[in-house]
C-alpha cells in the first residue's frame, strides 16, 4: 500500500474514533442504557453513520473509475449462512454483557477509559479461539 | 414521545458523532477503496504472531498493516476529540470480569460472523446486504435480551 493511502487510512480511522468519542459510544454505560431502552441515542449514531456511508458506497463507484489513491474499490464480503447469523447471535450476547463492541474497545483507550483494555484483551482472545476452532477450513 | 424521553442526555452529540463516523468510513472508501469495518483487525493483527492456518489467509495477512494503522487512527481520533472537548470521559464502572468475558464472547462471535456493529451495522447495511441486515437484527435482539437479563440478575 502506498504512503498516501496509509496516511488516509490513519486520518479516516481518526475521524471514526472521534465520532465514537463524541457520540459517547466509548462509554459502555451509554450503550447498555440503549440496550435497556432508556436512551435511544445509539440509533442516531448508527443511522447517521449508515446514511453517510450509503451515499458514498453507492455514488463513488459510479462517479470514479477508481479510488483516489488506489486501483480498485473493494467489496464487502457477504454470506448468508449459519456462521454469519449464529456468530451475530453470539456477538450480541457478549456485547449485551459488556456494552463494548470492537470500535469502542480500541478507541476508548485514546480517551483514557482504561478498563476497556479488559474488553480489548477479551476480544483478541475470542478472535484467537475462533481462528483455532475454524481449523484449516478457509472461510 | 418527546425527545427528552427518547434521549435523556440530548441527541445532537449522537447524530454528530454518527455523521463523523460515516464521514471516516466514506473518506476511506473514496480515497483507498477499503471497507472500514473494525473486527477483522483482531484476526489480521493476530496473523503477525500466530501460525494458525485460518489467520494466515491472504485476506488477513495482506490487510494487517492498514488495519493496524486504522486502529491507531481510532485511538488518536478519540484522544483528539477528548482534548478538544476538554472534558474527561468518566472511566467505566462495569466490572473488569464482565468487560473481559463480554469482550471474549463478542470477539469470538464477531469473527465467526465476519462482522460486528461496524462491518454488518454500518458497511453491510449501507450496501443493503441481506446477511448483514439479518445479522444486525439478530445481534440487537440477543444484546437486548442479555443486557436486560444481567440487570434482572442484579448485575451492572
Amino acid at each position: 500500500m502506498n504512503a498516501r493511502s496509509l496516511v488516509s487510512v490513519f486520518a479516516c480511522g481518526a475521524l471514526f474514533g472521534a465520532g465514537l468519542a463524541l457520540s459517547t459510544m466509548i462509554r459502555p454505560e451509554v450503550v447498555l442504557s440503549f440496550l435497556r431502552w432508556s436512551d435511544f441515542g445509539l440509533l442516531l449514531v448508527l443511522g447517521g453513520a449508515v446514511t453517510v456511508t450509503m451515499a458514498s458506497y453507492w455514488i463513488a463507484p459510479r462517479l470514479l473509475k477508481a479510488p483516489l489513491f488506489a486501483e480498485a474499490f473493494s467489496a464487502h464480503p457477504s454470506d448468508l449462512n449459519a456462521r454469519t447469523l449464529g456468530g451475530a447471535a453470539i456477538f450480541g450476547i457478549g456485547w449485551g454483557l459488556c456494552g463494548v463492541c470492537p470500535g469502542p474497545a480500541i478507541a476508548g483507550l485514546g480517551a483514557g477509559n482504561w478498563p476497556l483494555l479488559a474488553a480489548l484483551a477479551g476480544m483478541f482472545a475470542g478472535a484467537y479461539v475462533q481462528a483455532l476452532a475454524a481449523g484449516d477450513a478457509p472461510h | 414521545m418527546t425527545p427528552e424521553v427518547l434521549f435523556p442526555l440530548g441527541w445532537k452529540h449522537y447524530l454528530a458523532g454518527g455523521l463523523l463516523i460515516g464521514l471516516g468510513v466514506s473518506a476511506l472508501y473514496v480515497t483507498t477503496g477499503l471497507i472500514g469495518s473494525i473486527s477483522s483487525f483482531f484476526s489480521s493483527t493476530l496473523s503477525w504472531v500466530s501460525r494458525a492456518p485460518f489467520l494466515q489467509q491472504a485476506r488477513f495477512v495482506s490487510a494487517r498493516a492498514w488495519r493496524l494503522v486504522y486502529a491507531i487512527g481510532l485511538v488518536a481520533g478519540a484522544l483528539a476529540c477528548s482534548v478538544l472537548l476538554g472534558e474527561r470521559v468518566p472511566v467505566t464502572s462495569i466490572p473488569l470480569w464482565q468487560l473481559a468475558i463480554g469482550g471474549f464472547i463478542a470477539g469470538f462471535g464477531a469473527r465467526l460472523s465476519s462482522g460486528c456493529t461496524s462491518g454488518h451495522g454500518i458497511c453491510g447495511m449501507a450496501l443493503l446486504q441481506v446477511p448483514s441486515i439479518l445479522a444486525v437484527l439478530i445481534f440487537l435482539t440477543t444484546a437486548m435480551l442479555t443486557a436486560h437479563l444481567v440487570r434482572a440478575l442484579g448485575g451492572a
